[in-house]
């Protein structure tokens, strides 16, 4: 009977890059960075880890494919060494692999980075899909973004929870501006400046209704982890994060090929929730969880998590967002350090730049942006579109 | 006896009238005026779009397993290579034990193709054959010709059963009579004086066509109810009307101050239009001028009445009108302008042709699958089922999308996504027998979308992969036609 991944393992350094428009640095600028912090912080020396995960997503513009850039950026001697790539949950994936290499017993000391330089691809923006999604789904996929791909949830939730578009439109502009609050105190993040609802709701219009502020940028970033055994942590430090939760959860084609799903929610969040609270040993997600670092690529995204999460009722989460709920000072802060929304979205990196923000809020050392007495840290990344994406949760805490 | 079994029409949505043209570029030849509008066809469309659109027209609820052959007639064809008509047959669901053929090179191709098909059917080497004819002429900006032409298509279904027109005889003149020519390779037009096309072309070869169609068919053009023929000069237009002794009733009036000349489809759609108009023992006769002139005498049998309200034709086409304002957007979408793409859409993703003939009938004709234990219909075919309560292997058969109507589940207007009529509007489509999947949009604005509302789908160009030469072709959803 599988156990889950509870308390098995612990983070016990971490490291993130200044995120934004790096011209400065190439991918293995980046990667360094990311790396030294980690260590330091760990107390560690590089010969201590055993195996390594590398996550980088649009390959062809960063350094090409397999482990290799990893390996021989930070001359890492011989070591297993893998890449992976899910989408937007790539930098969560990385840290999966090397949670599940100590879990299993394969390894003690593992180090998960993700990295991704999307300023080198010349657009504004993600590079356009067509290149990308495969020859089939290149004949037949329409003429696609992001921005527009989330923006039909948003049509569909305004439609069927009966919010007209001005209404609808300020409350996902109430939710990017906490972010951008938050933010503000972030010396890491790419964005940090205060925004206001009034200048989101005037600001250009990207894809019907989402416009310029309810879309994350693009930026360059890489972020690490460093992770042991869990009764090994202490050796460590005093104040090491133990995993509670590692779920992922992919689309199965209902949402986009068949009838049922209604486009006002992410089918996968739901189940992936489940089975995260389930390993985790949740049971009211709104009262046990203290803070959460949501995948705000789109202000429509973080809506309908908050309800897919099980935090806010079903086409009730305006609610909560009017409330202030959500604010860093409200009941269950998320995007404390400014979220996608400040930091932009390195693909690579941004699923570790999340679990950053956890670690050091559990620590204590979030600073300006500390939550007083965090226990346990959500972190949920949203990869692909509303009708056919992964989700991933991770949950740590004391 | 051989004859049309159907009839099909299609005129883009979006007109430009004409004084807008001349606003826009009168200045460079103040002679240019000419009253009315033309139908442009949107920045998706071309001659074999809109043939196929006609041949759906024309195939309504028809079986099509019964179709030989396919002929395209055009001009303004999209590949010089890569045979046209395969491509609209494939995309109107055609069988592959069939003749295709393109006809071309001259706007006379239209009825060209219509009397081969009439020949064959007649002499019973085919049984069924779809005739569709499409044109896109384009013209060079402040010419007479960008005035005059328009973009349109027809569709004929040539048989011998449930005949609603017999085919009674035809008659052709060739000569090589260059009123204007296009070498290959050239995007455009040139042509020769204005009187000497007039008055040695279309004076002489209409009434030539005419007057032997009539010794052939033993009967004069004068007795006849309804001729269509083309002339693009008024005044000899009526003049020709005169010497053959014909009646204003029985011209059947251009469609120039509506459409515009459209080509190798020209004489179609109006063959199509006076048959919308006729009754059963009608007498007519239409004449498609080029290299010469062909003239074909058809009578309308009782089986019109049959069809008549059933068929979109040339009049439901005409009163679907859009207004294009600008100029600029025309000369656009029709490459006269070079206009920043950006690089969205300078950076085209290649074509792998070995995976679209894999999927042809995915990506041309919108077929999917449906399951046979659970009856969900899916896009694009699938070999395990996607009903979450089935999850069937291999138990699928083939379903047509393309004919079939949904509702619009969502959509967006996206200002990030490169489109050349900004901005890309696309969206989830429900069919209303099941299945759903997300389409492109067109031939609307944003403002005019509602969740919900009803669309059909329409077949487009969706990519030109200029570096490489390629057309690439799939299916958008637009709002149903009223």
């Amino acid at each position: 009977m599988a156990e889950g991944i509870k308390d098995k393992v612990a983070i016990i350094g971490m490291g993130c890059t200044r995120f934004g428009e790096r011209w400065d640095a190439g991918s293995e600028d980046l990667m360094v960075e990311a790396f030294k912090e980690a260590v330091e912080d760990a107390g560690i020396e590089k010969k201590d880890i055993q195996a390594a995960w590398f996550g980088s997503c649009f390959d062809e513009v960063n350094v090409g494919k397999s482990a290799t850039p990893l390996s021989l950026t930070l001359k890492l001697p011989f070591l297993p060494v893998t890449r992976v790539e899910n989408f937007c949950a790539t930098g969560t994936e990385a840290l999966r692999g090397a949670v599940y290499a100590v879990a299993s017993g394969a390894n003690d000391i593992c180090l998960a980075l993700g990295s991704e330089k999307l300023k080198d691809t010349g657009y504004a923006g993600l590079p356009e899909f067509s290149q990308s999604l495969g020859t089939k789904n290149r004949l037949i996929f329409p003429n696609i973004t992001a921005p527009g791909a989330f923006a039909m949830m948003a049509t569909r939730y305004f439609s069927k929870y009966g919010l007209g578009p001005e209404e609808g439109k300020e409350v996902l502009a109430m939710i990017s501006a906490k972010s951008h609050h938050n933010g503000a105190k972030n010396p890491k993040a790419h964005l940090r400046r205060e925004v206001s609802v009034e200048q989101i709701l005037k600001a250009p219009m990207i894809a019907w209704p989402l416009g310029l502020f309810d879309c994350c940028g693009v930026s360059d970033g890489a972020a690490a982890a460093i992770v042991c055994r869990a009764d090994m942590a202490k050796n460590f430090r005093p104040d090491p994060v133990y995993v509670k939760s590692m779920q992922i959860a992919l689309s199965s084609g209902e949402e986009m090929m068949y009838t049922d799903w209604d486009g006002t929610y992410v089918a996968t969040a739901v189940q992936c929730a489940a089975r995260a609270y389930e390993e985790a040993g949740i049971t009211n997600p709104r009262e046990e969880i203290s803070m959460m670092e949501l995948h705000d690529c789109f202000s429509i995204t973080e809506l309908v998590t908050y309800e897919d999460l099980g935090i806010s009722p079903r086409g009730k989460a305006a609610d909560d967002v009017r409330d202030g709920f959500f604010h860093l000072d409200g009941d269950i802060p998320c995007q404390p350090d400014g979220g996608l929304k400040c930091f932009g979205h390195p693909i690579g990196a941004s699923g570790l730049r999340m679990m950053y923000e956890m670690y050091k809020q559990l620590q204590g050392k979030a600073g300006d942006r500390q939550i007083s007495n965090p226990r346990l840290g959500l972190t949920h990344n949203m990869g692909g579109f509303p009708p056919m994406n992964l989700i991933s949760i991770s949950i740590v805490g004391l | 006896m051989a004859g049309i079994v159907s009839y099909g029409g299609y005129i883009p949505r979006y007109r430009i009238e004409r004084k807008q043209v001349y606003k826009a570029m009168g200045w460079l030849n103040p002679a240019t005026f000419m009253p009315g509008e033309k139908a442009v066809a949107n920045y998706d469309e071309d001659s074999l779009t809109m043939a196929v659109a006609a041949g759906q027209d024309s195939l309504s609820d028809l079986d099509r397993g019964t179709i030989d052959a396919v002929y395209f007639a055009t001009t303004t064809a999209p590949y010089g290579e890569r045979q046209n008509a395969e491509i609209l047959a494939t995309a109107l669901d055609c069988r592959s034990d069939i003749r295709s053929a393109d006809f071309t090179d001259t706007p006379k191709a239209g009825t060209t193709a219509v009397i081969s098909a009439l020949d064959a059917v007649g002499a019973n080497s085919l049984k069924e054959v779809m005739v569709c004819a499409g044109d896109m002429r384009i013209a060079k900006a402040g010419s007479m010709q960008e005035e005059i032409f328009g973009d349109g298509g027809a569709a004929l279904i040539i048989g011998r059963e449930n005949v609603v027109a017999d085919f009674a005889g035809s008659y052709s003149v060739s000569y090589d009579f260059v009123d204007h020519w296009r070498g290959s390779g050239q995007k455009l037009d040139q042509q020769w004086e204005d009187r000497f096309i007039r008055d040695v072309g279309y004076t002489q070869f209409i009434i030539e066509a005419l007057a032997g169609l009539g010794k052939k068919c033993g009967i004069e053009p004068k007795n006849l109810q309804r001729v269509a023929y083309p002339c693009l000069y008024a005044g000899d237009f009526k003049k020709i009307a005169g010497k053959l002794g014909l009646s204003q009733e029985q011209v059947v009036e251009p469609l120039l101050a509506q459409v515009g000349y459209a080509g190798s489809a020209d004489p179609l759609m109006h063959l199509v239009k006076a048959l919308e108009e006729s009754k059963p023992g009608d007498k007519i006769a239409v004449v498609g001028f080029g290299a010469g002139a062909d003239a074909m005498l058809f009578e309308v049998t009782q089986g019109i009445l049959e069809i008549q309200g059933e068929r979109r034709g040339i009049s439901k086409h005409l009163a679907m009108r859009r207004e294009l304002k600008s100029y600029e957007k025309m000369a656009s979408f029709r490459n006269l302008l070079v206009t920043e793409k950006g690089i969205r859409g300078e950076r085209v993703a290649s074509t792998a042709f070995s995976e679209l003939w894999r999927s042809r009938r995915e990506v041309l004709a919108l077929y999917g699958v449906r399951c046979i234990p659970c009856g969900t219909p899916q896009f694009p075919a699938q070999r395990v089922c996607v009903n979450p309560e089935c999850g069937a292997i291999d138990q699928m058969e083939p379903y047509r999308f393309s004919d079939k109507r949904g509702f619009l589940f969502t959509y967006t207007g996206d200002n990030l996504a490169f489109s050349p009529s900004p901005p890309a509007i696309y969206g989830i489509v429900n069919f209303e027998e099941g299945g759903r999947y997300w389409f492109d949009l067109t031939d609307v604005d944003l403002e005019e979308l509602k969740v919900d509302m009803p669309v059909e789908m329409s077949f487009r160009k969706k990519y030109v992969d200029e570096q490489f030469g390629v057309h690439g072709y799939f299916w958008k959803a637009v709002p149903v036609m009223a």
